[in-house]
């Protein structure tokens, strides 16, 4: 096996010198009843070249060289070259959380930096070194808002990605957290009579998405000062991280739960992304995950460490603040290299590019269908009601190479034939005719 | 470091110090010496009542968490604010170093805890 | 100090590198954006009160100086590719460049998880195959890909326990938990709303069967086992028990983050196991890549296939693969979209590189490494268990803490001879321990040389205690002050803080 630095003279010399007579004496504690003594009924071994072409022949069933129009909570950016070329040193790729850190300030520092980088783009003071996504991200803010407040429900607007919003209950089922929601309004942005009269002395937070999962723009001022008036917190959650390059900063929020896939993360059917969460200095205590903190070394040369560990499961067990262990390191160090790459004015430009690309093409769309949600401003998405259910032109975009927007009836019935659909940078101007000709067809 | 022969002593390690119906509490040398450097304290809010045996909050070093457990039934009327700006005088001085101040339910109530002496064998023990 | 004994590592410039916000200045650039094609849009106009008004102090800097940056940073890193990295528990195991070229594959990396099924047959296929795959070498009936870590694995097999109790009637209380466990399993087990019972450890550090019998009754849920046990060890009356817990309506959950000593040697299915999560990031070869991503997929009997995360994936008359929505009695979903494809990916290139025969030498291979670690330490270190080892094993600092040297002394002083640490202070319940684990990925040269290094090490403690308890000596940065990061925690870098801090 090639992965396995050993001889048949190796394997004897170290039998011999334990003192066994064959390796399989060392799996003499397994009761011989459950040991297996045939072979594991997996495919055989096969050369790297034929591992290579089974991947590739699996790639090439599946959706390659389409343009795609599909965003919902996962964004087809383009990723610069560097980022794969750095993130794949093995330094970076084989190393573990950095727990000695005399040997993992690389780690360590490029943490610093993300921590730094998502604090300044979330308007927050403070921001965690990443959690597993999004979705499990959100439902971790609503849990650290209840340890905060001490008060034990949550609000969650109906405009928030219905996958976060399962996933909010999956972990909330059981802690005696009940978890409502609340409506939007015809212009897309939540409902704030519905959520007044929701809202009770019982809520710890109140959470929003922003963009929401119909594209709209949420006026987080508003909603902030009337949660704030009922003594509960603000959760912003952010599923489009580039918004933020011309978005104004959910700043008046208490927690901020983002995903970084924008941030030259692939889209990779759904995997592995990067969560994170941001908040104020004073709650820093009550945040889960890793942290990174700087600090200097017996000499006074600055060092970089993980730091409140104590919130954490392999010293506090069952009261840690979170199960949670690993965080997305790898991933998050893609988005530090992303947002490096394009930077200040970078981040600016190519959201302004996506806003122009999706004003453009709801454009379009709206003469011959109808774009729901006008009257409130939008990122790089928007919904197109049709006539006919919009599996029926995204069955004939297909033929034509285009994934089209996505459908939401399944969410959201009282939508109709409706679909939200998404244009980044890299939808060009000719994929956008093609797509609306296609549906208006 | 001496333990008072005022004070009295939980097995937790925590020391009460009873004058008339108030009482000061705070963590034994020997809490601290085994905690390593204190990083952070958290204190209940003034007002919260409190019955013997209750967590009323916690003390943290870099790789180490403890409960706090109050010695004796009683309100809070007072915590050391100084200690959240400055947990490190819990290791200069345990003794002198109080976390929180009581209004005893019953002053008697910590004449059961342990003395001085049997809790510097108590702890002797342990180790 | 001296470095006569150090035979691994030498010292070697390295280069200087401030943070990156340092780096910055107006102006520079490391992007170039195509041209575009629609007409352009006044941003704040159309934003109003929404629109932002700049992007603060995030960088501005060249690609060449990103290159620099981020290559200067990692070679401030220790990682597999440079040497061994003995983490007990971890299982830090050669990951192979394969499965990164695979995963990157057009097709595979740059799938919408929203696209529709019929044009994703490819990576349901590749999902289908690695779940095949991981049901045969666990023994179970069924599994979920959904979670994305070793822990997030944990909840949903606590989940999987607790909706099926509660479908019997009773969710029960309390999970039963031995001393030796991960912190994970107690966070774990809070969250899914049980009590914690402690379990203790017997004098061969397995699980106590009178104490777990007397412990079980009506309000205990099950017990989360970890197998081979954190101290390396196997726990020999597996299916007792197991036993004991079924008999009072119970469940036998176990964390499979051992699973590198077992795989194609013995299944947990066939040994009373119910469900267990798996770490592909530790079994299975994906890269750890300096905490995460990881992947944790649950798999689990029959009789807890109707609770599992939904969607569930099947196979349609036609033979196309397609995801059923439709699960009343899931638990629920608990991450977005289908898991970290990305690491199922690179997991079934481990399990084709392998194959059966390759996954059993592996196997074979990892318990022999620590083995042989064990037989030349022995003496020099103390061994506070003598029960057989299996993948790792775990010392104790006893010896050496008579001269005032601690684990963490030892672990520092390793740093100097070109290792990384193994696993310090873990488990609780050996005092001061010292956990290794080779894995099968190391030479017999490079396993001699952490041999002779740990006994180097030994001596010095014996010898000159106070050298290794200052160590390291060689690394760019010496001891850090943690007391400091935690009393004041500098979590970002701010302004101000460019003047006095710059290297």
């Amino acid at each position: 096996m090639r992965y396995l630095p050993k001889s048949p003279a190796d394997r004897e010399q170290m039998v011999r010198e334990i003192g066994i007579r064959s390796i399989d004496d060392l799996f003499a504690p397994i009761p011989a009843e459950y040991r297996l003594n045939r072979d594991l009924k997996v495919p055989r071994q096969m050369a790297e070249s034929e591992i290579i072409d089974y991947f590739r022949q699996r790639a090439e069933t599946n959706a390659a060289g389409y343009a795609v129009f599909l965003g919902a909570g996962a964004y087809h950016h383009y990723r610069p070259v560097i980022i794969d070329s750095l993130i794949s040193r093995g330094e970076f790729l084989t190393a573990y959380t950095p727990y000695q850190a005399e040997i993992s300030q690389g780690t360590l520092q490029a943490i610093f930096e993300f921590q730094t980088m998502i604090s300044e783009l979330t308007g927050m003071e403070v921001a965690n070194a990443s959690m597993y996504d999004g979705s499990t991200g959100a439902a971790e803010a609503i849990m650290m808002a209840v340890r905060i407040t001490g008060r034990k429900s949550a609000l969650v607007a109906r405009s928030v990605h219905p996958e976060y919003r399962e996933v909010m209950h999956t972990y909330s089922q059981h802690q005696g957290l009940p978890i409502a929601e609340f409506n939007f309004l015809e212009n897309g942005r939540v409902d704030m009579r519905d959520l007044e009269k929701k809202i009770s002395a019982d809520t710890a937070c109140v959470l929003i998405q922003s963009p929401n999962f119909f594209g709209t723009i949420e006026d987080v001022t508003a909603v902030a000062d009337l949660v704030h008036s009922k003594g509960a917190l603000l959760v912003v959650s952010i599923a489009e991280a580039l918004s933020l390059g011309i978005v104004k900063p959910p700043s008046e929020a208490d927690i901020v739960s983002m995903e970084s896939q924008s941030f030259g993360v692939p889209l990779g059917f759904g995997g592995p992304y990067a969560g994170v969460l941001a908040t104020k200095e004073k709650f820093v205590r009550q945040i889960p995950g890793r942290l990174v903190g700087e600090t200097k070394d017996k000499n006074g040369k600055r060092g970089f460490v993980l730091t409140l560990s104590t919130r954490e499961q392999h010293i506090r067990r069952e009261k840690a603040t979170s199960n949670i262990c690993t965080n997305q390191a790898l991933i998050a160090t893609m988005a530090t290299i992303y947002m490096t790459v394009y930077g200040r004015e970078g981040l600016k430009e190519l959201a302004k590019q996506n806003l122009a690309k999706a004003a453009y093409a709801a454009g379009q769309f709206g003469r011959k269908s109808k774009i729901l949600f006008e009257g409130a401003p939008r990122f790089n998405e928007f919904v197109v009601q049709t006539e006919k259910d919009p599996h029926e032109a995204n069955n004939r975009l297909l033929e034509k190479k285009v994934i089209g927007g996505f459908p939401l009836k399944r969410f959201y019935p009282e939508l109709g034939n409706a679909a939200v659909w998404c244009c980044t940078e890299l939808n060009t101007k000719e994929q956008i005719d093609a797509a609306v000709q296609a549906v208006g067809q | 470091m001496a333990y008072p022969n005022d004070y009295r002593y939980t097995k937790e390690h925590e020391w009460i110090q009873v004058k008339g119906n108030t009482a000061l509490v705070g963590i034994t040398d020997h809490a601290q010496e085994s905690l390593g450097d204190i990083v952070f304290v958290e204190l209940p809010k003034v007002g919260a009542q409190l019955k013997k045996g209750d967590t009323f909050g916690t003390v943290e070093s870099v790789k180490a968490v403890s409960d706090l457990y109050a010695p004796a039934s009683g309100k809070v009327v007072e915590i050391n604010g100084d200690l959240t700006q400055s947990p490190e005088n819990i290791n200069k001085d345990a003794h002198g170093s109080w976390m929180v101040k009581l209004e005893l339910a019953d002053a008697k109530e910590a004449d059961s805890l342990l003395s001085s002496a049997d809790y510097e064998t108590y702890i002797k023990e342990e180790q | 100090m001296s470095d006569k004994d150090i035979k691994k590592a030498t010292r070697h410039v390295n280069q200087n590198e401030g943070l990156i916000f340092e780096r910055s200045s107006p102006g520079k650039k490391a992007y170039r954006l195509a041209p575009l094609d629609v007409p352009e849009v006044d941003y704040k106009k159309v934003l109003g009160a929404a629109a932002r008004e700049d992007l603060g102090n995030m960088p501005e800097v060249s690609e060449m100086e990103i290159i620099r940056h981020f290559t200067r940073l990692s070679t401030w890193n220790y990682a597999i590719d440079l040497g061994m990295y003995p983490l007990g528990s971890c299982t830090m195991k050669y990951n192979p460049r394969v499965n990164e070229v695979v995963a990157r594959l057009y097709g595979l990396a740059e799938a919408h998880p929203y696209q529709p099924e019929k044009i994703s047959q490819g990576a349901l296929r590749i999902m289908k195959t690695l779940s095949e795959a991981l049901i045969e070498i666990t023994g179970m009936d069924a599994i979920t890909l959904q979670p994305a870590a070793g822990a997030h694995g944990e909840m949903t097999g606590i989940l999987l326990m607790r909706a099926f109790l509660q479908s019997k009637g009773n969710p029960r209380k309390k999970i039963l938990i031995p001393d030796s466990a991960h912190g994970t399993n107690p966070a774990t087990a809070a969250i899914c709303g049980y009590a914690v019972e402690n379990l203790k450890s017997n004098a061969h550090g397995m699980v106590d069967i009178s104490a777990l019998a007397a412990q079980m009754n009506e309000d205990v849920a099950g017990l989360m086992l970890t197998n081979p046990n954190t101290l390396g060890i196997f726990e020999q009356e597996i299916h007792k028990i197991a036993d004991i817990l079924h008999e009072k309506g119970g469940l036998l959950y176990m964390d499979g983050a051992n699973m590198n000593a077992l795989v194609g040697k013995t299944r947990p299915g066939d040994f009373g196991v119910d469900v267990m999560h798996l770490n592909l990031h530790k079994t299975f070869s994906t890269p750890h890549g300096g905490g995460g991503p990881g992947c944790g997929p649950v798999a689990c009997k029959k009789f807890l296939e109707p609770f599992l995360p939904q969607p569930v994936m099947v196979e349609k008359a036609d033979g196309t693969l397609g995801f059923d929505y439709n699960r009343p009695q899931s638990v629920g979903r608990v991450r977005m979209f289908y898991g970290n494809f990305g690491m199922h990916v690179r997991a079934l290139a481990y399990i084709l590189a392998n194959g059966p025969d390759g996954l059993r030498q592996t196997t074979e291979d990892a318990v022999l490494n620590a083995n042989y670690i064990r037989k030349k330490l022995e003496g020099d270190y103390e061994l506070p268990y003598k029960s057989a080892s299996m993948h790792e094993v775990v010392f104790s600092d006893r010896i050496q803490a008579q001269k005032g040297v601690k684990t963490g002394d030892i672990a520092k002083r390793l740093i100097d001879y070109g290792f990384h640490p193994y696993t310090v202070s873990f488990p609780l319940v050996v005092h001061g321990a010292l956990m290794i684990e080779p894995t099968e990925s190391e030479s017999l040269e490079e396993l001699n040389l952490l041999v002779d290094a740990m006994k180097s090490i030994a001596r010095e403690a014996e010898e000159d205690p106070e050298m290794v308890k200052n160590a390291p000596y060689m690394t760019r940065v010496s001891r850090l002050d943690e007391t400091a990061a935690a009393r004041k925690p500098v979590l970002r870098w701010r302004p101000a803080q460019a003047q006095s801090a710059s290297e």
